[in-house]
């Protein structure tokens, strides 16, 4: 069976045996990655700004981040599951995308190995932009799917890799669509049959077509759709997302049983300094320094929304029901009446990038933004921020502080 | 002795275009990767260009010799056209593998169920399940096509 003349080297096109390859199906995963992560760093920039990193150095992982934030803006609040529908596309298209990026790659590995190394100085440059390509693709994809899951090797903080490594990808993605889309669209066309150097020269017996081929690329990424999408809703929905990490059960039953992102354990938060005796609500404004019992803010005007709990990880909560004081009260308890500033939050979390954030003038102003007390009618249980915690529509999960202590009403 | 303009290699120029676009993809690139490097730029260096090539000189082999042995497998005992049958649920399931190993090889459980109060262990049995329920299934297929093959058989075939 074994060929003498077999070349033995990846170099030699006749070491690239399968039928498979070739222009069309190449252009073809081509096109639906250029769609598909066109959406991902699209919505990637929106998930970034989401956090008004521009508001207050706590909620900015990326300092240094430059001209890069040049398109950043005041995070609206409305629609309330804005940041539910843009985080729950992104990572779920992620994941989505993982097959095609794969048969992408295997499409034009023979390329890897091309000999001459470089045919030009445009040629050259271009396969060293190839190397930004693959490895931003690989990074981008591998340290999304590892934050998700909490494993956290990759070297550093997820949010400056993951955010600058987006830039990186995308410069290379941008110039890489632009120089291939006259040949990819012939292709597709199919105006020329072109043959090129990804057909084989001496190709082995199929065993599956093209078209079966770009089939299963389909099939697999719709099983990892499948078992991944549910982790955004409620009920019987969540328990499809099989292996999705906030897929299956939800973590309790009852009002507080639905899914956590840090747990009261995680975050070091002592009961001892919860108690009705000890934990006091600071608030700070114009006109000084209010400190208030959990029986105090349970006597102010309570207020009612229904709001989803929305997570960076792309897993959502559908909306829970809400009650405690409006941010915009607590704001004018200490002299803000009219146009409520900014807020700084603190939370008694020992651990943690986020047990302090800022949230924005329009979201402290908007009605539906709560400092809860009660979730579904109970109290909140310690896991969802006993004694009281943020909730704000539109807002990442991890500017809902839980466990507050201290809000300073001022200008950021 | 040849003269020495005739001994040098011809580098030609390419699309001027080309390199111009290049150039800009190169000046945002740079702009964001000393940001991205700014850190630890030896560990972040390491996986931009090691994930590449674990991808392109680990995974890619890997999955192929393994494809490679289930054709030539199959093809010693005459039954290549089985092929999808046993290839199709094994990428999947490997897939499946590979996206979410942190979770179903179990070495994020602690953090993952002090974290997020849900329990950690299911994710292996999970895996192994939809592993069974893809191999299960294709197994009913090859079954069905079998016997509508051998339905089909005119007897005097045989």
């Amino acid at each position: 069976m074994r060929d003498p003349d077999a070349p033995r080297l990846p170099s030699s096109p006749g070491f690239w045996r399968s039928p498979l390859r070739g222009p069309w199906l190449t252009s073809v995963l081509g096109l639906v990655l250029l769609v598909g992560i066109t959406v991902l760093f699209v919505t990637g920039l929106v998930s970034y700004a989401a956090y008004n990193p521009n508001l207050s150095p706590v909620n900015d992982k990326t300092p240094d981040k430059g001209i890069l934030g040049f398109y950043l803006f005041a995070w609206p609040t409305s629609p309330h599951w804005l940041y539910r529908l843009n985080q729950g596309v992104h990572v779920t298209l992620g994941i989505t995308m993982i097959p095609v990026l794969l048969a992408k790659l295997w499409s034009v590995v023979p390329r890897l190995f091309a000999l001459p190394p470089a045919r030009s100085l445009a040629h050259a440059v271009e396969r060293i932009s190839l190397v930004l390509l693959v490895g931003g693709a690989l990074f981008e994809f591998v340290t999304g799917v590892l934050n998700v899951q909490l494993d956290y090797v990759f070297p550093g903080s997820f949010y400056p890799l993951h955010f600058y490594g987006a830039w990186v990808f995308f410069a290379a993605f941008v110039v890489h669509a632009l120089l291939k889309m006259p040949t990819v669209l012939r292709n597709v066309r199919h105006l020329r049959e072109e043959k090129n150097d990804l057909v084989s020269p001496r190709p082995a017996e199929p065993t599956v077509s093209r078209r079966g081929a770009l089939g299963f690329t389909g099939g697999a990424s719709l099983l990892l759709f499948a078992t991944t999408a549910g982790q955004n809703f409620d009920g019987p929905l969540r328990r499809t997302a099989l292996l999705a990490p906030h897929g299956g059960v939800d973590p309790g039953s009852g009002p507080n049983g639905f899914q956590i992102n840090k747990t009261a354990v995680y975050a070091g938060i002592d009961a001892a300094e919860t108690g009705e005796d000890v934990w006091r609500l600071v608030v700070t404004g114009r006109t000084g320094t209010v400190r208030l019992s959990r029986t105090q803010l349970a006597e102010l005007p309570q207020h009612s929304g229904a709001l989803p709990i929305a997570c960076v990880e792309g897993w959502s909560t559908s909306d829970q029901w809400w009650r405690g004081v409006r941010l915009r009260d607590l704001a004018a308890l200490v002299g803000h009446d009219d146009d409520p500033p900014d807020v700084f939050v603190e939370s008694l979390q020992r651990r943690g990038a986020f047990r302090s954030a800022a949230l924005r003038a329009n979201q402290v102003a908007d009605p539906r933004s709560l400092l809860a007390l009660h979730v579904n009618g109970e109290e909140l249980s310690s896991d969802h921020g006993y004694p009281a915690r943020i909730i704000v529509p539109a807002a990442p999960g991890v500017l809902n502080t839980k466990w507050v202590t201290r809000m300073t009403f001022r200008g950021l | 002795m040849l003269p020495r303009r005739l001994t040098r290699p011809r580098i030609t120029l390419g699309s001027p275009v080309q390199l111009l676009l290049l150039a800009a993809s190169f000046a945002l690139a740079a702009y964001a990767g000393v940001r991205l490097l700014a850190d630890d730029w030896f560990g972040v260096a390491l996986w931009f260009v090691g994930l590449a090539l674990l991808h392109d000189l680990v995974l890619l082999p890997l999955y192929t010799i393994a494809d490679r042995a289930i054709v030539g497998g199959l093809g010693a005992v005459r039954r290549r056209e089985w092929t999808p049958y046993v290839r199709v649920p094994a990428a999947l399931s490997g897939l499946l593998l590979l996206v979410w190993f942190p979770l179903i090889s179990g070495r994020v459980d602690r953090r993952y169920r002090t974290a997020t109060g849900l329990q950690a262990d299911v994710f292996l049995a999970r895996w192994l399940l939809v592993t069974a329920v893809l191999f299960g299934g294709s197994a009913l297929l090859l079954a069905l096509r079998v016997r509508r093959a051998a339905q089909h058989r005119p007897p005097a075939a045989r």
